[in-house]
């Protein structure tokens, strides 16, 4: 009972400190001293205050889409069990529904983008989508490694596998599938070598640019559903990355916060150290996760 | 059997295709070199009694894959100037998507071929296989003549992971042996390059076929 309200509590209010953290290693890496770690959660809270505008052509599309689009990533957010805790929800076949939870938020975010008409952010959305369709197989490339090792079909079951079964025997496996996630979270969140968060050149953005029409506390709303998002993939990779437990609850939470500010850190510098990619060239990296959760699974049966 | 080795071999089988994926040279000069301390890091997994000649090959093959011929590639290339491979026969996609494929098919057949048990569990033969043929590819369809050298080392790499299989049996002297024509080679054909450089004014290999009085 106290595991879940504690899984609760860090999955509403963790997510914005690891968009703090990314931006403050990366100011670290430029020199500079850079906002606060809270500052996302500032932000947050100004947007709250804010009114909105909504444009005269947009329908009830526009306005519902970051509500949907949070609420998806939160019920997918129940699925996912955190550091050696079981997961609040858990069924036979919750991977089907976790994936396409997230797919509702992304088909409504494409649709409020192309609900403004803007043709810049129909754009967005037309690559999005494109993208999409790479990073899909991918992560049920990556569930079905999983599956395979636990044979099971419930997420809470089969993101323990590592934990359970033991990466002695399938650490080959597992190092791929860690690069595949690692890649498939930069991609999903719109981190650098995919996208780059901070322009504002709509031509080259993807997920910034669907959001352009967006204002007050509904873009803190689409900002926390990102956060949220991060801090999902995060905690399926961390999964593969330290299948460890102490056994006592509390230093199990204490050690999944400083697992969560590592992978933080980790994109920060990945961020810091590489540029973003052609456009063309995205759906190589995509490609290449698909391929490293393919021979993770190949590896496995063979 | 060390479990870590599997895990350095898969590494290895990933660097393979992101050499194959990208244009710039310095990035694969960087992967092959990374392969190369990989490769150099492997026999002290292997080996159950770490003596001396292990720990020598080590930090041999380390030394020089690692280190020296890297570092004579960087200097090679930027006394020629080219940063790029502009246009393979084939492209990056399609050699990474057939590098993946000859990974893919060198794990499943692996299987048939008649091992000896304790090298049944492990990816030694297929990533030597596999790290072989993505040589083959780099060193058939680049055009540069930089390019191929790396192809080349990927694909003396490959052989070198074969022969981790008889680690136990095959002398020092002749591991030795191969690290220094390899040296040798490297560096007769940094020189080339130079002069490949000089007289056409550029490293596409394609032109040397026509001859110059």
């Amino acid at each position: 009972m106290i595991n879940l309200l504690i899984h609760l509590i860090l999955l509403l209010t963790l997510p914005p400190l690891l968009l703090g953290i990314i931006n403050k290693t990366k100011a670290l890496f430029a020199g500079r001293k850079g906002p606060p770690v809270l500052q996302v959660y500032y932000d947050l809270i100004k947007l709250a205050q804010r009114d909105v505008v909504i444009s005269d052509v947009t329908t009830w599309v526009f306005t519902a889409a970051p509500i949907i689009t949070l609420v998806g990533v939160l019920m997918a957010a129940l699925l996912v069990p955190l550091g050696s805790f079981p997961a609040p929800v858990s069924f036979v076949g919750d991977l089907i529904l976790f994936a396409y939870l997230l797919s509702i938020g992304r088909f409504f975010t494409t649709m409020a983008a192309m609900d403004t008409g803007c043709a810049l952010e129909g754009m967005g959305a037309a690559r999005e989508v494109t993208f999409s369709c790479l990073s899909e197989p991918a992560l049920f490339f990556a569930l079905l490694v999983l599956a395979k090792m636990s044979g099971t079909l419930m997420l809470g079951d089969l993101l323990h596998a590592p934990l359970i079964v033991g990466t002695q025997s399938t650490a080959a496996s597992m190092v791929l599938l860690a690069i595949g996630l690692f890649i498939l979270l930069l991609a999903e969140n719109s981190r650098i070598p995919v996208d780059d968060p901070n322009t504002h050149l709509e031509l080259t953005m993807i997920h910034e640019v669907m959001v352009l029409d967006h204002s007050g506390p509904l873009l803190g709303i689409v900002l926390y559903g990102a956060a949220i998002k991060l801090f999902l993939f995060s905690a399926i990779l961390l999964h593969i990355l330290f299948p460890f437990q102490t056994g006592c609850a509390p230093l199990d939470w204490g050690l999944f916060i400083v697992e969560m500010g590592f992978v933080a850190v980790t994109v920060g510098v990945v961020e810091s150290i590489m540029a973003r990619l052609q456009m063309q060239h995205v759906p190589y990296l995509l490609i290449a996760a698909i391929l490293f959760c393919s021979f993770g699974f190949v590896l496995l049966v063979r | 059997m060390n479990p870590s080795l599997n895990a350095l071999l898969v590494v290895v089988l990933v660097l393979n295709l992101f050499a194959l994926g990208t244009s710039r040279l310095v990035t694969v000069i960087k992967i092959v070199s990374l392969q190369g301390v990989l490769l150099g890091i492997m026999p002290l997994l292997i080996e159950t009694e770490i003596g001396m000649s292990v720990i020598f090959t080590s930090v041999a093959g380390i030394a020089l894959k690692g280190i020296i011929i890297p570092f004579m590639m960087l200097r090679a290339m930027r006394d020629v100037q080219i940063k790029r491979e502009m246009e393979p026969l084939i492209g990056f996609l399609p050699s990474m998507l057939l590098g993946a494929l000859a990974t893919g098919l060198a794990l499943l057949f692996s299987k048939a071929l008649p091992l000896a048990d304790e090298h049944t569990t492990q990816l030694l033969v297929p990533a030597a296989l596999a790290t072989i043929f993505v040589g083959f590819i780099l060193l058939t369809t680049r055009v540069k003549a930089i390019t191929q050298v790396m192809g080349y080392l990927v694909l003396e790499n490959g052989i070198y992971i074969f022969g981790m299989l008889l680690l136990g049996a095959m002398p020092l002297v002749v591991e030795l042996g191969v690290l220094l024509d390899l040296f040798v080679a490297v560096f007769v054909i940094c020189i080339i390059i130079n002069h490949i450089n000089q007289a056409f004014s550029s490293l596409d290999t394609r032109r040397l076929v026509s001859l110059k009085e």
